[in-house]
């Protein structure tokens, strides 16, 4: 039934109807709404058998997953920012030991300087991690990635985490269909694991591999993950058979039929892209999106095959990696290379800086009219008085500064070599 | 598409506001997005509120910078936040004071809005007498009501019937009703919606 929910809400609802019997999980803003209206739904026993553990940290979070799913019980946790790094160290745990835990990552920032908002930091930061990365666009997607999530980890027997906005999707109250027990029920059928801890038929998991058999236990890990791609695609359209919605899937064209131009981007801010690239095709402008919405593992032949065709291809990154420069950009760098395509770098929207409209806008008008180099990474909205005073007060020489920032948008070189162009040191 | 922002202070039910303004234009079959600003909120510092409503599918999620309407729910925030800044020509505000607007000395601010669309409730006086506490964001949603015939009465009731239970439903369901005539009759509107 659709209502006007929040998403938090509806994701717990979600969750619920997908019969978790163990959620263990901390809470941090901006995942709390979720987490607390799971254990609402527990204590009333209105999600029941379920145990809802309170749990000391993050870590403990997701160790108690671990050993839940491992004792063969489906399992839910929930995190963000630093949340998600505190777990980093069991990450590779789940993923190593292919249990299927499902977990919302709520993206918010990493600090310092501590910053509650949402960009994708935290789990670009955990993307080698042997974890699936789905990126809901709505929060109607994320209510259907996470019952998708269940079916998927569990016939892959891995761990998912369904990546959503914090704040911007997590806080947002929109209309929302929660698909009813029944059609959740058909869709997701009752865990059946792999292997089972069981203290009567012990045995061990994870035991100790050496440099004999590490790199096939990594080899084959890989190609586990690969699978996932033919998994999502078929679960997407099963999903769509069962509750009548497409929702998912790997990859996602929108307009993209004989588009020159195109925008890449992962979760919320697909929405506003999608309105500008309207305006931009009533204009006459051949434009299209391009929305991942699988990006680990990466669905590169679907990637290659969306953006087929386009002559410059404009990557939205809201992350970026220090010291080296895009995360979301280098794939698509290299997903199309040789192809001709020129791609455009932008890191936009770090520690919730809103991307608005008006402001995509005017960076597809600029790549239209050659103002944006594709050899440098661009930051959107960037206030550059701003770093040019911070940078001449540090005493940056004036040569350093004026090369970092000149033509009206502050640039970092897109291949990385920092050195190169003087980054300042210290 | 329909833009509303509600300026607050933490603990005015500004956030609670905008919700229910969606679930209200939801009811009414119209398409709604509610979202606060995400701020650090604490109770008593200014926070802002959205709301959109239209009569297609709402995707963006970026801020409202260019409202079509504003609510104040704390006069004291006129002067402490640029709470018009980017309104429509036609926008409508709605500030929640006892006095009319001509006495809120903020021609300035307004300047180039039609005059008919610039409205005062006595919200928190309201809310002062028949719920006892000042709570001001109920009254100001039947004000808007009246103000701008996007969503009605009843909607606005449901909303609140559905957001709070017993007594303080029915109260609040009462308050916005008695705003919603103050504003009707102030706008000179008396025929029924």
């Amino acid at each position: 039934m659709l209502r006007q929910i929040e998403g938090s809400r509806a994701v717990a609802d979600a969750v619920a109807r997908c019969r978790p019997q163990v959620v263990a999980a901390y809470p941090i803003s901006p995942q709390t709404h979720i987490v607390e209206g799971l254990s609402d739904l527990v204590r009333t026993g209105e999600l029941a058998p379920c145990e809802y553990l309170m749990v000391e940290s993050e870590f403990g979070a997701l160790s108690a997953c671990i050993g839940a799913s491992a004792a063969g019980a489906r399992t839910y946790t929930a995190t963000a920012s630093q949340g998600l790094l505190f777990m980093a160290e069991a990450l590779p745990n789940a993923s190593g030991l292919g249990l299927p835990i499902v977990m919302t990552v709520a993206n918010r920032a990493i600090g310092a300087p501590i910053n509650i908002w949402n960009d994708h930091s935290d789990a670009m930061s955990q993307r080698d991690s042997g974890w699936v990365q789905l990126f809901a666009e709505s929060n109607q997607e994320a209510v259907d990635l996470h019952i998708q999530a269940y079916a998927l980890a569990e016939r892959l027997s891995l761990p998912v985490m369904v990546c959503m906005d914090g704040f911007v999707l997590t806080h947002a109250v929109e209309e929302i269909d929660v698909p009813e027990q029944e059609q959740v029920d058909a869709f997701l059928p009752p865990f059946v694991p792999r292997q089972v801890l069981d203290p009567s038929e012990p045995i061990t998991i994870g035991a100790m591999v050496g440099p004999e058999a590490f790199t096939e236990v990594k080899y084959l890990a890989g190609l586990q993950q690969l699978r996932a791609l033919d998994e999502i695609a078929v679960l997407s359209t099963e999903f769509e058979r069962a509750v009548g919605r497409v929702s998912g899937g790997l990859v996602d064209r929108y307009r993209m039929e004989d588009a020159d131009i195109a925008v890449v981007a992962l979760g919320s801010v697909l929405g506003s892209v999608k309105d500008v690239v309207d305006v931009l095709r009533n204009e006459g402008v051949r434009i299209g999106v391009v929305g991942v919405k699988c990006f680990r593992p990466w669905p590169l032949d679907e990637v290659r095959q969306a953006l087929a065709g386009t002559e410059r291809i404009i990557v939205l990154n809201r992350a970026f990696s220090v010291g080296s420069g895009s995360i979301l950009g280098q794939d698509i760098r290299l997903t199309v290379a040789g192809s001709g395509s020129t791609v455009y770098d932008v890191v936009a929207g770090l520690g919730g800086r809103p991307v608005t409209r008006a402001s995509v806008r005017t960076l597809i008008d600029d790549v239209i009219a050659d103002k944006v180099d594709p050899d440098e990474l661009h930051f959107l909205d960037l206030n550059e008085q701003l770093v040019e005073h911070e940078l001449q007060r540090q005493g940056t020489p004036a040569d350093v500064s004026d090369r970092l920032l000149h033509n009206g948008s502050a640039r970092l070189p897109a291949n990385a070599d920092f050195r190169a162009t003087g980054w300042p040191q210290g | 598409m329909f833009n509303v922002r509600i300026h607050g202070r933490g603990g005015q039910g500004a956030v609670t506001s905008a919700e229910m303004l969606s679930v209200a234009a939801f009811d009414e079959g119209l398409h709604a997005q509610a979202f606060p600003s995400f701020g650090s909120e604490r109770t008593g510092a200014p926070v802002v509120a959205f709301c959109r409503i239209d009569d297609e599918a709402i995707r963006a999620h970026d801020p409202i910078t260019e409202p079509d309407a504003v609510i104040v729910q704390d006069p004291t925030l006129l002067h402490l936040v640029p709470v018009f800044a980017g309104i429509s020509a036609g926008g409508y505000v709605l500030v929640n004071t006892s006095r009319p607007f001509e006495e809120l000395m903020i021609h300035d601010l307004v300047d180039g809005l039609d005059p008919h669309r610039l409205v005062t409730v006595p919200a928190t006086e309201l809310s002062r007498t028949r719920l006892g506490r000042a709570m001001p964001n109920t009254a100001l949603l039947g004000g808007f009501a009246a103000l701008t015939g996007l969503v009605s009465l009843e909607s606005v009731q449901r909303a609140i019937r559905q957001r709070f239970a017993g007594d303080v439903a029915e109260a609040n369901a009462e308050i916005a009703a008695s705003a919603y005539d103050h504003v009707r009759e102030a706008t000179g509107s008396h025929d029924h919606a």
